[in-house]
C-alpha cells in the first residue's frame, strides 16, 4: 500500500517544504503571505457593484472596500494568486492522470447528499473567513509563518472544531 | 532587500505577474500533496490520513524559519512584512464557522480551487457555498459589525505574547510539529485504508 501511496502524491514532508517555498517566496517578493478567500471576497464585491451599483455606493461595508481596494479584481493580488492555483492544479493533476469530472464521495451517501453538503460547507467556510479575516492559507498558514498570535488562534478553532465534530458528521466520510 | 516591491524593485504589475506564478506553485503543491481530494483531507479528522497535519506544519515551518534566516542574512525587513491583526472573538468565532465548514464540506477555499482544477464538481458546489457565504457577509455586516472589532489587540506576535525571542519559539514550534508527525505517523499504521 505505501508504495502505490508514494507513486501517486508527494511526500507529505516534501510537499510541505515545497509549499513553505512557495510562501516563502510571496514574502520575499511581495511582502505578504498566501490565501484564497479574499479573492472569492474581490470577485463578490465586484459582482454586487454590476448587479446593484447605487446599493455598493450606499452601504459603507462596500464603499470602504473599495477605497481599499481601488484598482478592482484585476489588479487584485490574491486574484491573481488564485487563477494560478487553477493552472497549476491542473498541471499537477494533467502529469498525474488525475483530470476527471467527479463527485467524490463516501459510499454511505449519495452524490446529491455529497454536493448538499459541499454547499452547505462552503456558505460557512465563506462567512466565517470573512469573519475571522482569512481562512485556511490566509489566517491560519500565512499568520502562523509570521508568528501571528491571531493566526495560531484562529489554526487552533478551524481544527479543533473540525475535530470536535468529526464523531457527528462520520458518515459523511467513512 | 526584500520584500521587492516595497522596495519598489519590481512594480505594481510585476507584482500581479509574480502573484500569477506563485499561484500556479501553490495550486501544483497542493494538487500533488493529495489537497484535491476532499476524503483525504476529511481524513485528518479521522486519524487515517494525516497528509494535511504533514503538510500544513512542515510549511509554516519552513516559511518561518526562511523568513527568520532572511531576515538574520539581512534579505528581508521583517517590519514590512504583513502580520494578520488580532481581533480575539472575531478570530476564534470565525475559526470554529470554518471549523464546522470543513467537517462538512471537506475543503477549505484554497482545496476547493485545486480540486475544481481537475475536475471535481463538490469542489465546484463548495465554491459556490462559498460565494454565498461571502456574500451573507458583506450583507449583513452591521449585525456582526460589533463582533468583528471586539477585542482589538493590534498584531502581536505570539512569541511576544508568550515573551520570548522569535528564535526560541521558532525551536518550540519545530519540536511541536515534530512531536505532532510523531503521533500522525502512529496513526496512520493503527487506522489504515486504502488511497482515494
Amino acid at each position: 500500500m505505501n508504495e502505490d501511496r508514494s507513486k501517486k502524491y508527494l511526500n507529505p514532508y516534501l510537499g510541505g517544504t515545497l509549499l513553505g517555498l512557495v510562501l516563502l517566496t510571496a514574502f520575499y517578493f511581495s511582502g505578504r503571505g498566501l490565501g484564497a478567500s479574499g479573492a472569492v471576497k474581490s470577485a463578490v464585491v465586484a459582482s454586487v457593484e454590476i448587479v446593484a451599483p447605487t446599493h455598493v455606493e450606499t452601504t459603507d461595508f462596500y464603499s470602504n472596500y473599495k477605497e481599499s481596494h481601488p484598482g478592482g479584481p484585476l489588479k487584485d493580488w490574491l486574484v491573481w494568486e488564485m487563477l494560478g492555483v487553477l493552472v497549476g492544479g491542473f498541471i499537477s493533476g494533467a502529469f498525474a492522470g488525475r483530470l476527471k469530472l467527479k463527485v467524490e464521495h463516501s459510499p454511505k451517501i449519495t452524490s446529491k447528499v455529497r454536493l448538499i453538503f459541499a454547499a452547505i460547507g462552503g456558505i460557512l467556510f465563506g462567512f466565517g473567513s470573512q469573519l475571522g479575516r482569512g481562512c485556511t492559507s490566509g489566517s491560519a498558514l500565512s499568520g502562523m509563518a509570521v508568528l501571528s498570535l491571531g493566526g495560531f488562534i484562529t489554526m487552533a478553532f478551524i481544527f479543533g472544531t473540525a475535530f470536535a465534530l468529526a464523531y457527528i458528521a462520520r458518515k459523511l466520510w467513512i | 532587500m526584500g520584500p521587492l516591491v516595497v522596495y519598489e524593485i519590481i512594480s505594481a504589475n510585476t507584482n500581479l505577474v509574480m502573484a500569477f506564478i506563485i499561484g500556479i506553485g501553490f495550486g501544483f503543491v497542493l494538487e500533488s500533496s493529495g489537497f484535491s481530494s476532499s476524503r483525504k483531507l476529511a481524513g485528518q479528522f479521522y486519524g487515517y490520513d494525516s497528509t494535511v497535519l504533514k503538510v500544513f506544519f512542515t510549511a509554516a515551518v519552513v516559511a518561518m524559519l526562511g523568513l527568520l534566516f532572511f531576515s538574520l542574512f539581512g534579505w528581508i525587513d521583517l517590519s514590512l512584512i504583513y502580520i494578520n491583526p488580532t481581533f480575539l472573538y472575531s478570530a476564534m468565532v470565525g475559526g470554529a464557522v470554518m471549523g464546522v465548514g470543513f467537517i462538512l464540506g471537506g475543503f477549505c477555499p484554497g482545496t476547493a480551487f485545486c480540486a475544481l482544477s481537475i475536475g471535481k464538481l463538490d469542489a465546484l458546489s463548495f465554491i459556490g457555498g462559498l460565494v454565498i457565504g461571502v456574500l451573507l457577509f458583506t450583507e449583513a455586516f452591521p449585525l456582526v459589525e460589533e463582533l468583528f472589532y471586539a477585542e482589538n489587540m493590534g498584531t502581536p506576535t505570539i512569541n511576544e505574547f508568550l515573551n520570548m525571542s522569535r528564535g526560541t519559539f521558532g525551536l518550540i514550534l519545530i519540536l511541536i510539529a515534530l512531536g505532532m508527525f510523531f503521533v500522525a505517523e502512529w496513526a496512520e499504521k493503527k487506522f489504515p485504508r486504502e488511497e482515494y
